[in-house]
């Protein structure tokens, strides 16, 4: 179990002081300058060191992102743009930052642009999130009158933060789509390559990072590359915030360490699964994107993205869906499918037909309204999307209903056969009924 | 559109202008002061911009917080993600919905209060939540909903 001196977010519950004055008493903007003075390359090979992997959901190794960018500028500025969309259901630790320990963010933003060469950070926040955006801007104002970051300020390097917010599109934390929107376009994905860091936000090389990607990069450097790493397995370091929901005695978003083990992150914060152990059906363990883990494998599983990448799911962004006995998976599986048709922006025809597609046939499988044969229909419909789009949002629809026939095939089965078991009235009776 | 909503589009567009992405700034800068788009603002802001009104078009019906009607006089949004639903929402939707007689979308015949889904306002620990003119509200049961209903329709 992560012990408290090693947390990052130390005031991830919002217990003390969110201002300035309470970040610094915390450790936020404790010898930045001396990381500014090290020089850019020092700071991408410390975060390389480090092994962290982006928290955004896909895992990128953060340092390996930021040392794509071009070392000289060829005139054109560069840009850091952090992804605070976070619209992912199940996700909720990107607003404990903001609202809590927002300047952990800030500061991770100066050091960010400085290890690649950019003197303008865009922060785009989702739509719904007030008072997130509140306290934010709060504490850019707070550095900007302190003289932390703007023109001319302490640490050296011109910086500027802009806080720019979204009008509700979840396709916009994609993050083409997300540079798209900033440009004030349709949020609709860009097709890679040119990737960003060569023509990213109007054309210029830009890094497009996840919160607490960013957040945790400055207690990295004060506290070492070699601290980061010595937590969790190979490959898998560091610490990381898990939001817990679903049918557990306690939700929570609390940091722990990469790698712990499923069944001690909840009965160590969350009181344990609702009923028992054994009352766990499945789990989504990386939010609603990624397929289901069932029960049998959640014994010892491991919380990374490598352990769960094995158990053909993924690590995402960390937001643990529990699903107890109670839950009828078919209508779950099927609601997050309706969730990605709602969404899907509408350029590619797979994703735009598709995910329709797998939700009427889902609807019509959780009443057992169906045939047989249509489970491997229904399969073969997903590979169609997965991997056939611009962006990852056809693969995220499709994934979650593979997880479903992969392990809960006999459950969709039975509600078949039940359905043609029951007898019900044929066409001419309620015509003869309504006489 | 009258003229004077002209002037307040004409002024919206010349603040932005100069900025880089203003398409979207603009357009939230207009529904923030008349409540809505309207359809007769797209010409002059693609004209101010060097793009379609395609264009123009294309973005404002992209996103869901952007509006072409003009809604009523309060707009209640209620959170309709799971974790509201979990904690009593679907209850008080259904209750909004049979006091004020209209649908998600829809504003009320006497125009005082639009009713409209939010997904996921971010006060998931402490809900169900809306947001009532812009303004977060959490922990919501029947009292408080009829409170702020009886409010918003005076």
């Amino acid at each position: 179990m992560l012990a408290d001196k090693d947390r990052i977010f130390t005031n991830i519950y919002g217990l003390h002081d969110r201002g300035l004055k309470g970040a610094r008493k915390r450790g936020a903007w404790d010898g930045t300058k001396g990381f500014i003075d090290k020089g850019r390359d020092w700071i991408i090979a410390e975060m390389k060191a480090s092994g962290l992997r982006g928290r955004g959901g896909a895992g990128f190794p953060t340092g390996l992102k930021w040392s794509f960018m071009p070392k000289e500028s060829d005139g054109r500025p560069h840009y850091l743009v952090v992804n605070a969309d976070e619209s992912e259901p199940g996700t909720c630790k990107d607003r404990d930052i903001m609202r809590h320990d927002p300047h952990l963010l800030i500061e991770g933003c100066l050091i960010a642009s400085f290890a690649m060469g950019a003197h303008a950070c865009y922060i785009y926040i989702r739509g719904e999130y007030i008072r997130e955006r509140e306290a934010l801007q709060a504490a850019i104002d707070e550095c900007y009158e302190a003289g932390l970051i703007g023109p001319n300020n302490v640490h050296g390097w011109d910086f500027d933060c802009y806080v720019s917010h979204g009008a509700g599109a979840y396709i916009c934390g994609e993050e083409t789509a997300l540079l798209e929107s900033l440009e004030g376009k349709k949020g609709m994905p860009r097709l890679k390559p040119p990737f960003p860091a060569n023509m990213g936000l109007y054309g210029c090389p830009t890094t497009v990072n996840n919160v607490e990607s960013i957040a945790v990069a400055p207690t990295i450097l004060r506290r070492g590359a070699a601290w980061f790493a010595g937590f969790g397995r190979e490959n898998n370091t560091g610490t990381k915030l898990f939001c817990i929901s679903g049918h557990v005695n306690r939700p929570c978003t609390v940091e722990e360490e990469m790698s712990i083990p499923f069944r001690e992150l909840v009965e160590r914060h969350c009181g344990g699964i609702r009923g028992g152990w054994d009352n766990l059906l499945a789990i989504i363990p990386g939010g609603s994107s990624v397929p289901v883990v069932p029960a049998h494998q959640c014994d010892d599983l491991l919380m990374d993205f490598d352990a769960l990448r094995a158990v053909k799911s993924g690590l995402g962004t960390a937001a643990v869906i529990v699903m107890d006995k109670s839950t009828d998976i078919v209508r779950a599986i099927a609601r997050i499918s309706y969730f990605y048709k709602h969404e899907s922006c509408g350029q590619c025809t797979p994703c735009r037909e598709g995910t329709g597609w797998m939700w009427r046939v889902l609807e019509r499988m959780a009443r057992g309204e169906a045939e047989k044969r249509e489970i491997d229909m229904l399969l073969e419909v997903t590979y169609q999307v997965e991997g056939h789009t611009i962006c990852a949002l056809g693969d995220a629809a499709a994934w979650p209903v593979q997880g479903l026939i992969r392990h809960f095939r006999p459950e969709i089965e039975k509600r078949i056969d039940e359905y043609a078991a029951r007898p019900r009235p044929t066409p001419s009776e309620i015509l003869q009924a309504a006489e | 559109m009258s003229s004077e909503t002209d002037v307040a589009v004409e002024r919206i567009i010349a603040a932005h202008r100069e900025t880089e992405g203003a398409a979207l700034p603009i357009l939230l800068a207009v529904q923030e002061a008349l409540g809505h788009v309207p359809d007769a603002a797209i010409a002059p802001i693609a004209a101010a911009l060097n793009l379609s009104r395609a264009e123009i078009h294309g973005v404002l019906t992209f996103y869901h917080d952007l509006r072409r009607e003009p809604p009523g006089r309060h707009v209640l949004k209620l959170c309709r993600a799971e974790a509201c639903q979990a904690s009593g929402g679907r209850a008080l939707e259904a209750a909004a919905q049979a006091r004020l007689g209209v649908d998600f979308g829809e504003t009320t015949p006497d125009g005082r209060v639009t009713l409209e889904a939010a997904y996921c306002l971010g006060l998931c620990a402490s809900g169900p939540a809306a947001l009532v003119d812009g303004r977060p509200v959490a922990r919501l049961d029947r009292a408080r909903l009829d409170a702020l209903l009886a409010e918003a329709g005076r």
